[in-house]
């Protein structure tokens, strides 16, 4: 029913501070894109922009064929999710609710109805009466999304709304959210810092930094072909191993080990590898021809308890790399060999950081 | 020996917080008797007949014949019109003063407009004005309008010169707020009338009766206006009434009437003091230190 | 440009909610004293049957060589440089006492709140009697010490009266001035004063060296405001005194007072709200210089 579109959006505070530079999206209905980037890079400022709450330099926001520039924000018919929650704290429960419906001049019966369902569906009909300051965190979570679902929007927004919530509920949350937006089949935009969230929910990701789009892509080919190094160092958990390696002819060098490069219209002088800590593991019996081989001292274990990260110093370099493998496994302490398939291998330039 | 010393190491911690705790009581027994004698002995005076109030030596503990409500009484009925006055005077010019101030403290707190610290530095400087400098202007103003003995030529000056206190210290209210508040009412649909109204008024009710308290007391104790612009009787308000009781009589000066006068004028702000002292600490701290 | 038509829509309601404020505002503030600066170039008094006629500085011109404006401002300045400095040093008193944890605390507080809610002209007529020459108490408690004269004229004596008037005001604006400091003093951390403790320092090198300076920018603000009160001072005087005796407590408001509401006078005293103005923001212009260098220092200094 309704696209979201930014065409060259552009924010500009000062010369100098411009968090969001040009950036160009699409969101279809039933899409659940998130922005995903550290702190600063742009993320939650380009979600004002399509709420409106923030006017934009330059660039246009679309919803179908409309061109909402100039329209208000409480005329968007967008609903957000606050961080924070942003629930009334004069208002109970059900006003908070149906503020936004009464606003609009929605006939009173069909508030009710409409709350009502909500309500039920968030599992918060025994809140209504109440007012925020006595929910609970996870409670107001609910009260802020029951706020936005009553509105039956054309686009959804939400700005880091499980943040506030402890661990444990996050994650049951989370999984609720998935089912949730999968049945409101409308365009989502969700702005998080969290990977785990970005993959889970999602079906594309868009990777900010200094308000530029990095990537834009389905979680998992963000995970297996991260498009630059920001994004394959930012993505993924423990972080991927990022090494800057010379160059000589066809391979580059690791300490001992020789890497056959990837072809390459040229050779440079400096290549970056990267190798996620979960594709390596520690030697078995055989190794196939197909695996690259890394020797070195093992310097440090941290235990998860799923899995041991073991920090490997690589022989004849002071490069370091970590592994993810199974708590059970051993190793030998003086010397151990890691090893990788090189299909797992990422290589980017040294230069642009760009993938290769 | 253990324990010797065990005595020994909590003694003398003990002693010395006991010194300490010396001075700070001659200190607080002292700011207390310097703020309330004062306004005690007023009271004292308002109770002692003519006599106890010329006795020499001076009668700190009256014994009962000395004692009267004569003053009480001599003030009459007409005292009480001058109660009314401030009353009604300082009631609307607060609430004249909040309707105005909330609105403009709303929008320099959260709207940008471009000379704002202007109008802000404007605002600070203004509240420094000693109200001497107005009255002439004023006057003038006051007799082309025809507002002489009308309580509007009091209201308004109150209003005004309580408008900058009330504009900065609420202003800092807004800022405290949170702003996805205002945002989640912008994505809601209210307008910034609609929100200030709805939302962020209700929020901040604490505040207004912060500031509202201020003015309040402000209007009520305002002399020189009050000595200016109004001259017929039964319009003047309690500072002006009182200190007329003083300059009634030029040879004798009617100390009892006066005391009982000033007890039953400055009651109202006493019950404001009592009751809201925190608030009023609030509004003099965040009035002074934010802006 | 449709670009900023959102925040164009919000501005113009900004104007909208701030611009009655700012009518009332320039109304009773800026018309008068601009009423001031245009009416001294007049006179206007009972010579001229009280009708303004065009004579140019003349006014300013008497202003100098009138004796009695200049005894007046030195009066104004007097009164003002002793009881700030009085309160000064008593509100400081108070404000450290009330940062102690103490019982009964709340109470105290509340009773030191008492003189700056009561007005002014009301209770200046409180110590006119407590300063009264025959049935005063200061009297009556002196008079219990010996070798202490009996009777003595207050608000008679030049000198004396002006004590008094100085003793008033202190006790009407120290609570002010305290709860000012106080505030300041709540927000300096406690840690502060315990590592400097541990450096070995006594209550009183705690006192000079963490307090006061970090107290600076609360010091000066109240300085501001007392100044400009004091400066301005008027009720108290017109109740005690009324500038008396012989003009020896007179300060510039009084002076203006008498000047258009008794010899009617307005266009000199147009002429003596245009001078009281321009001093007053000399002064505090000064002191927003130096509370901006306060402001530095003590960001610096955290």
């Amino acid at each position: 029913m309704a696209t979201l579109t930014l065409k060259e959006l552009r924010k500009q505070f000062t010369p100098e501070v411009v968090p969001v530079k040009n950036i160009t999206l699409t969101v279809e209905d039933g899409e659940f894109l998130t922005l995903l980037g550290p702190s600063g890079c742009g993320k939650s400022t380009l979600l004002r922009l399509i709420a409106g709450l923030e006017q934009p330099t330059a660039g246009t926001v679309w919803v179908g064929e409309q061109n909402l520039n100039a329209v208000n924000p409480g005329d968007r018919n967008m609903a957000m999710v606050f961080q924070s929650y942003a629930l009334y704290p004069h208002m109970t429960v059900a006003d908070n609710i149906s503020t936004s419906l009464k606003l609009r001049q929605v006939p009173p019966a069909e508030i009710t109805q409409r709350v009502r369902t909500v309500a039920d569906k968030l599992d918060i009909s025994h809140l209504l009466g109440r007012k925020p300051r006595s929910l609970s965190g996870g409670q107001r979570q609910r009260v802020a999304l029951a706020r936005a679902l009553v509105r039956k929007p054309d686009v959804f927004l939400l700005d880091e709304p499980l943040s506030n919530l402890d661990a444990l509920l996050r994650e049951q949350v989370r999984g609720e959210l998935k089912q949730l937006f999968e049945s409101q089949n409308r365009p989502v935009v969700y702005v998080t810092h969290d990977q785990i969230e970005a993959m889970t929910l999602s079906s594309k990701v868009a990777v900010l930094l200094d308000g530029l789009v990095q990537q834009l892509d389905p979680p998992s080919r963000i995970y297996t072909h991260p498009a630059n190094k920001f994004v394959a160092g930012f993505v993924g958990s423990p972080q991927m191993n990022l090494l800057t390696l010379d160059c000589q002819g066809k391979v580059a060098k690791l300490g001992h080990c020789e890497i056959p490069l990837p072809p390459l219209a040229q050779v440079p002088k400096l290549i970056d590898l990267g190798i996620r800590p979960e594709a390596l593991s520690v030697k078995g019996s055989e190794v196939s021809d197909q695996e690259l081989v890394i020797g070195g001292k093992v310097f440090l274990s941290e235990n998860f308890g799923r899995e041991t990260l073991v920090s490997l110093r690589v022989e004849g370099s002071q490069d370091v790399i970590r592994a993810l493998i199974p708590p059970d496994q051993t190793w030998n302490p003086e010397y151990t060999k890691l090893v990788v398939p090189f299909s797992s291998l990422h290589w980017f330039d040294a230069e642009t950081g760009d993938r290769l | 020996m253990a324990i010797a010393q065990e005595t020994k190491a909590h003694t003398h911690p003990k002693m010395k917080i006991s010194s300490r705790s010396i001075v700070l009581w001659v200190g607080v027994v002292f700011m207390v008797v310097f703020c309330l004698a004062p306004a005690l002995w007023q009271v004292l005076t308002s109770f002692k007949t003519n006599a106890a109030i010329s006795a020499l030596p001076t009668i700190y503990f009256p014994s009962f014949s000395d004692l009267t409500w004569d003053h009480y009484t001599s003030l009459g009925a007409g005292f009480w019109r001058y109660v009314f006055n401030s009353a009604l005077v300082s009631l609307l010019s607060t609430l004249l003063c909040l309707g105005l101030g909330a609105p403009a403290a709303y929008t320099l707190a959260r709207i940008k407009l471009p000379g704002e610290s202007l109008i802000l530095g404007g605002i600070l400087i203004v509240s420094l004005f000693p109200y001497v400098l107005l009255f002439l202007g004023l006057l003038e103003i006051v007799k082309f309008v025809g507002l002489g003995n009308n309580y509007l030529a009091l209201i308004v000056p109150y209003s005004a010169i309580n408008l900058p206190l009330t504009i900065l210290v609420l202003r800092s209210f807004f800022q405290q707020l949170p702003r996805d508040l205002e945002d989640s009412a912008k994505m809601d649909g209210y307008s910034t009338v609609q929100m200030l109204l709805k939302i962020m008024i209700p929020l901040t009710i604490p505040a207004l009766v912060t500031t509202g308290i201020l003015a309040f007391i402000f209007a009520w104790n305002e002399f020189i206006f009050a000595l200016t612009f109004v001259t017929r009787d039964a319009m003047k308000t309690i500072p002006v009434a009182v200190a007329q009781i003083g300059g009634s009589s030029v040879y004798e000066i009617p100390y009892g009437p006066i005391a009982a006068a000033t007890v039953v004028g400055t009651l109202p702000l006493l019950v404001l003091v009592l009751f809201f002292q925190r608030r009023i600490v609030q509004g003099i701290t965040a009035g002074a230190v934010k802006g | 440009m449709t670009q900023d038509l959102i925040r164009q829509r919000e501005q113009r309601i900004g104007w909208l909610l701030l611009t009655p404020a700012l009518i009332l505002l320039l109304f009773v503030f800026a018309y008068p004293i601009g009423r001031a600066f245009f009416l001294s170039l007049f006179t206007e008094n009972l010579g001229t049957q009280l009708q303004p006629i065009f004579s140019g500085l003349s006014n300013y011109h008497r202003l100098i060589e009138d004796g009695r404006f200049w005894e007046s401002l030195w009066n104004t300045s007097v009164f003002t440089g002793v009881s700030i400095f009085c309160e000064l040093v008593l509100g400081m008193v108070f404000a450290l006492i009330l940062n102690q944890s103490f019982r009964g605390r709340g109470l105290v507080r509340t009773s030191a709140l008492l003189p700056w809610a009561l007005p002014t002209a009301v209770m200046g007529l409180a110590w006119a009697w407590i300063f009264n020459d025959q049935y005063g108490v200061v009297n009556d408690i002196l008079s219990r010490f010996p070798f202490w004269e009996t009777n003595i004229t207050w608000l008679g004596d030049p000198t004396r009266a002006m004590l008094a008037l100085i003793v008033a005001d202190v006790w009407k604006t120290t609570p002010f001035i305290a709860i000012l400091l106080l505030a300041g003093l709540q927000s300096i951390p406690e840690d502060l004063y315990e590592a400097h403790a541990i450096d070995g320092a006594t209550p009183w090198q705690s006192f000079c060296q963490v307090t006061l300076p970090l107290l600076t920018p609360q010091i000066v603000i109240a300085l501001l405001f007392r100044f400009a009160q004091s400066f301005g001072i008027f009720d108290l005087v017109q109740v005690m005194t009324g500038g008396g005796p012989a003009g020896a407590t007179e300060t510039v408001s009084i002076y203006i007072y008498a000047t258009v509401r008794r010899y009617l006078d307005f266009g000199y005293g147009a002429a003596l709200v245009v001078v009281t103005f321009v001093l007053l923001i000399l002064a505090v212009v000064l002191a927003g210089f130096l509370l901006s260098k306060a402001r530095i220092n003590v960001s610096g200094g955290r």
